[in-house]
């Protein structure tokens, strides 16, 4: 048992070379400028009416993404696990499109057929 | 016979067949993994019907206003700025989580507690940034049941706005308050050398995924409750 567990950190080990310090601090750094984006279209781009607020809310839900991709794949490591981990945890998220897509269609129907 | 005995070594040792760990990671940390996942639901489902409940309305307050205020400055207008910093402090002390990671791969273990050190500190400042952020709103008026900020288009604020801000916020809260916690016991280990003679700092990786976790769901909540 303890064997096994040796040579399962060990395996770890190795693929976690990948995650450098200097890869931390990137990373930070494009969270920190990913973050810094939303607050300019929130503090200056939409108060200047340079586009409209539904097109800002589809900006940050994408940033949010990008951010969050960034977050599970260098600093919770996922890019380096194996596939199938990956996929485990991935796919079952795909689940919950369906589950946005629902509820819009049910507050659409809120919206405009209960007054 | 013993070409049978080499070959049930040989379906032993693939992937697949209960030789070794199909996703070579070590069970504690797959199974936080697969709680993390079910953790993902729950948060989903909280942010997606705070979401169809702002779908449905015809207007919604605006978050400049209500999240406007900085402590220390009477009746100051600066939205977004206090939220920004408890922003900064969560997604800083994530980086010092993996710092902390990263320490434990090289088996450094006055490292991992230095960057233990600043996550939890990381951890407490963004819990009293929320706990003054509540407290200033509920004295505004704003409770589970009463909403004092009118729309953004004039009208009689949304009235479940209050319930669903403290709900979720209060349940990320809740998730900010136990990694917090499970950051001190780990780091206590850390200190008593517990992880030095197994040899491996794989519990500090666990509670790293925790704490990652909640610096995630802390980034959807900030861009939907605060930017949207």
């Amino acid at each position: 048992m303890s064997a096994h567990e040796t040579t399962v950190s060990h395996e770890h080990h190795g693929e976690h070379a990948s995650m450098t310090k200097s890869l931390i601090w990137k990373v930070f750094f494009i969270l920190l400028g990913v973050t810094l984006v939303e607050f300019f279209i929130a503090l200056y781009a939409l108060p200047h009416h340079w586009f409209s607020q539904e097109i800002a809310n589809f900006v940050y839900i994408a940033l949010t993404i990008v951010k969050a991709a960034y977050i599970v794949a260098y600093f919770m490591h996922l890019k380096f696990e194996k596939v199938g981990l990956i996929i485990s945890v991935v796919l079952p998220i795909v689940f919950l499109v369906y589950f946005v897509a629902l509820m819009i269609i049910e507050g659409n129907y809120l919206l405009f057929a209960i007054k | 016979m013993s070409t049978v005995a080499h070959l049930e070594e040989e379906v032993k040792s693939s992937a697949w067949s209960g030789g070794k760990s199909p996703f070579s990671v070590e069970y504690g940390k797959l199974m936080m993994w697969f709680f993390l996942l079910s953790d993902v639901f729950t948060f989903s489902a909280l942010l997606i019907f705070y979401g169809a409940m702002r779908f449905k309305s015809h207007s919604w307050p605006d978050p400049d206003v209500v999240f406007r205020s900085v402590p220390g400055v009477e009746h100051g207008e600066y939205p977004l700025v206090f939220v920004g910093i408890m922003t900064f402090i969560l997604i800083a002390s994530s980086v010092t989580m993996v710092l902390a990671v990263e320490a434990g791969h090289r088996n450094s273990r006055k490292e991992v507690l230095n960057w233990m050190f600043w996550t939890i500190l990381g951890g407490i400042t963004f819990l009293s940034c929320q706990a003054w952020e509540w407290s200033h709103l509920m004295h505004e008026g704003m409770t589970l049941h009463h909403n004092p900020f009118i729309n953004a288009d004039g009208s009689t604020g949304a009235v479940q706005f209050g319930q669903l801000f403290f709900v979720i916020t209060g349940f990320h809260g809740f998730h900010v308050f136990t990694g917090v916690v499970i950051n001190i016991v780990i780091t206590i280990n850390v200190l008593l050398g517990t992880y030095e003679r197994r040899g491996h700092y794989l519990m500090v990786e666990k509670v790293g995924l925790y704490w990652h976790f909640v610096d995630l769901v802390w980034v959807f909540v900030f861009t939907l409750f605060y930017l949207v």
